[in-house]
């Protein structure tokens, strides 16, 4: 089978792979950055 | 077969479908279930809103970390047959469910629903949550399955970070009160059935005999396709037996670390510390154990796909037995030394987890990955039970104060990743005789030559 089914995604496509990814990143950024700022206490 | 909105039939990729849209599927449920691990904060407004003891608010965490093991292992089977949509959305119902349950038992003074909501009904929704994006991850990207699988179960370990900020606003506006409490429980639902519903609208899985760009064509011969063991095969093979041993371990060596982290700084650093400081940096020890937990599972899993998966197993467990020394005998007084080998072994911990559905493909195939890799998270049940036992009681039972309190659990932490070494080292390439058939082979799970199949044998 070819390889359409990937890479260079469509502009609708596009628009859901950036959607998706904030939808994630965003939240789990958030509780990264909660997390560094205890970090400092520690030295 | 016509195919309803949940099978597997329904959600097979168009073509210009991109992968990299999957991962972030398969990162909505873990993040979601990932908030188990921050159930502590939960757990502090129960004790003080309901004045119930820290051994009754222990108990949904409990039996929800039970219950993972137990429906991964159960559900596993079932998970791979009805295909990732229908497990994400199972797990999204289950684990939103049981946030909605206990605020219906907060709000009517029934702790008992609690229990039985957040760990018995939301416990199952972690452990089908847990593996339902696995095989697909693996199917999409064959050619590095461990840096897919390690951002999902990376996901696992950051799902915490993200739950334990929120829980605590939470608390903090609505109060611990029981009319509090049951709003936040109430919240928490609503919030996770939204989150997590971007994974089973999201995930797609590849078309039959689909590769990834620059990945060889699969061999038309059998003898050089890769191995393909089923479930029932694999629990019998002592390959699958020798990976437990590893797994779990190596998982009981971390806990030795994560389970006390707040007592072990304070014991090894408490003398040279200012008193004032010392609650501080201890909570900041635990949280960066956390992150070395989570990037452990992204890091290294992506390198295993560079070294392979025995390698990195050695190094987990090798270097891990000798981080557990260093502590020992260096780590009293530098901290420097102390945390390095501290992180390290915490990153080993997590990674341990993220990379063992890669080692279970290149042995068993991904024919039932997933449903193998149900089975084998039993390890961190036995692991959840052995890693706090060890630690717990050991240094619970020494009169002695400071860091000679964990020489001997230490000692048999580092006993313990030996063993795991061992055991990876026997591990061998699973023997081609106990591949499934080429009609099976050819007719993947949930596909309607897999149901004629089944209709056929049980007839």
């Amino acid at each position: 089978m070819t390889d359409r089914t990937t890479t260079a995604p469509s502009g609708g496509r596009l628009v859901l792979t950036v959607v998706a990814w904030l939808w994630v990143l965003i939240p789990f950024l958030y509780g990264v950055y909660s997390l560094v700022l205890k970090v400092p206490a520690l030295f | 077969m016509a195919g309803g909105f949940f099978d597997r039939s329904s959600i097979v990729a168009p073509p210009g479908w991109s992968r990299w849209l999957v991962p972030p599927a398969a990162l909505a449920v873990h993040l979601g279930i990932g908030q188990a691990y921050a159930w502590s904060v939960l757990k502090t407004g129960l004790g003080q809103g309901l004045q119930l003891s820290g051994t009754a608010t222990a108990l949904p965490f409990q039996l929800a970390i039970v219950m993972l093991g137990l429906s991964a292992a159960v559900f596993g089977t079932q998970v791979e047959r009805r295909g990732p949509r229908w497990a994400m959305a199972v797990a999204t119902a289950c684990f939103a469910a049981g946030f909605l349950i206990s605020a219906a038992g907060i709000a009517m003074g029934q702790y008992w629903l609690v229990v039985v909501g957040y760990g018995g009904v939301g416990g199952v929704g972690l452990g089908i949550g847990y593996i339902s994006p696995v095989s697909t991850l693996i199917k999409w990207f064959v050619d590095r399955p461990g840096m897919a699988t390690g951002i999902a179960i990376m996901g696992f370990g950051g799902g915490a970070l993200i739950a334990s900020p929120v829980e605590t606003a939470l608390l903090s506006g609505f109060g611990t009160t029981p009319g509090g409490l049951a709003s936040t429980f109430l919240v928490m639902g609503v919030a996770y059935a939204i989150f997590m519903s971007l994974g089973w609208l999201l995930i797609r899985v590849p078309p039959e005999g689909w590769r990834p760009p620059g990945a060889p064509a699969e061999s038309e011969d059998p003898a050089q396709r890769g191995p393909a063991v089923s479930a029932s095969k694999a629990v019998r093979l002592p390959q699958f037996w020798f990976l437990w041993i590893v797994l779990c371990f190596n998982v009981t060596a971390g806990i030795g670390i994560l389970e006390r982290a707040d007592g072990i700084f304070r014991d090894f650093f408490g003398s040279t510390t200012p008193a004032q400081q010392l609650a501080g940096a201890a909570a900041a020890f635990v949280a960066i154990l956390s992150l070395a937990n989570m990037l452990g599972r992204f890091v290294w899993s992506s390198t295993s796909d560079l070294v392979g998966r025995k390698n990195i197993y050695r190094m987990y467990l090798g270097l891990g037995a000798l981080l557990y020394l260093v502590i020992l005998t260096l780590g009293e007084g530098n901290k420097v030394i102390f945390l390095i080998a501290s992180l390290l072994i915490l990153s080993f911990y997590g990674a341990g987890f993220a990379t063992v559905p890669a080692y279970l493909k290149d042995l068993f195939g991904t024919y039932q990955v997933g449903a193998i890799h149900g089975r084998l998270l039993t390890a961190w049940s036995a692991a959840g039970v052995l890693g706090p036992l060890i630690v717990n009681a050991i240094v619970d039972a020494s009169d002695v104060q400071g860091p000679a309190r964990y020489t001997t659990s230490f000692i048999i932490m580092t006993v313990l990743l030996a063993i795991g070494f061992v055991a990876n080292e026997l591990i061998r390439p699973v023997d081609p005789k106990h591949y499934v058939s080429d009609a099976e082979r050819a007719a993947p799970e949930g596909s309607a030559a897999a149901e004629d199949r089944r209709e056929g044998a049980s007839r």
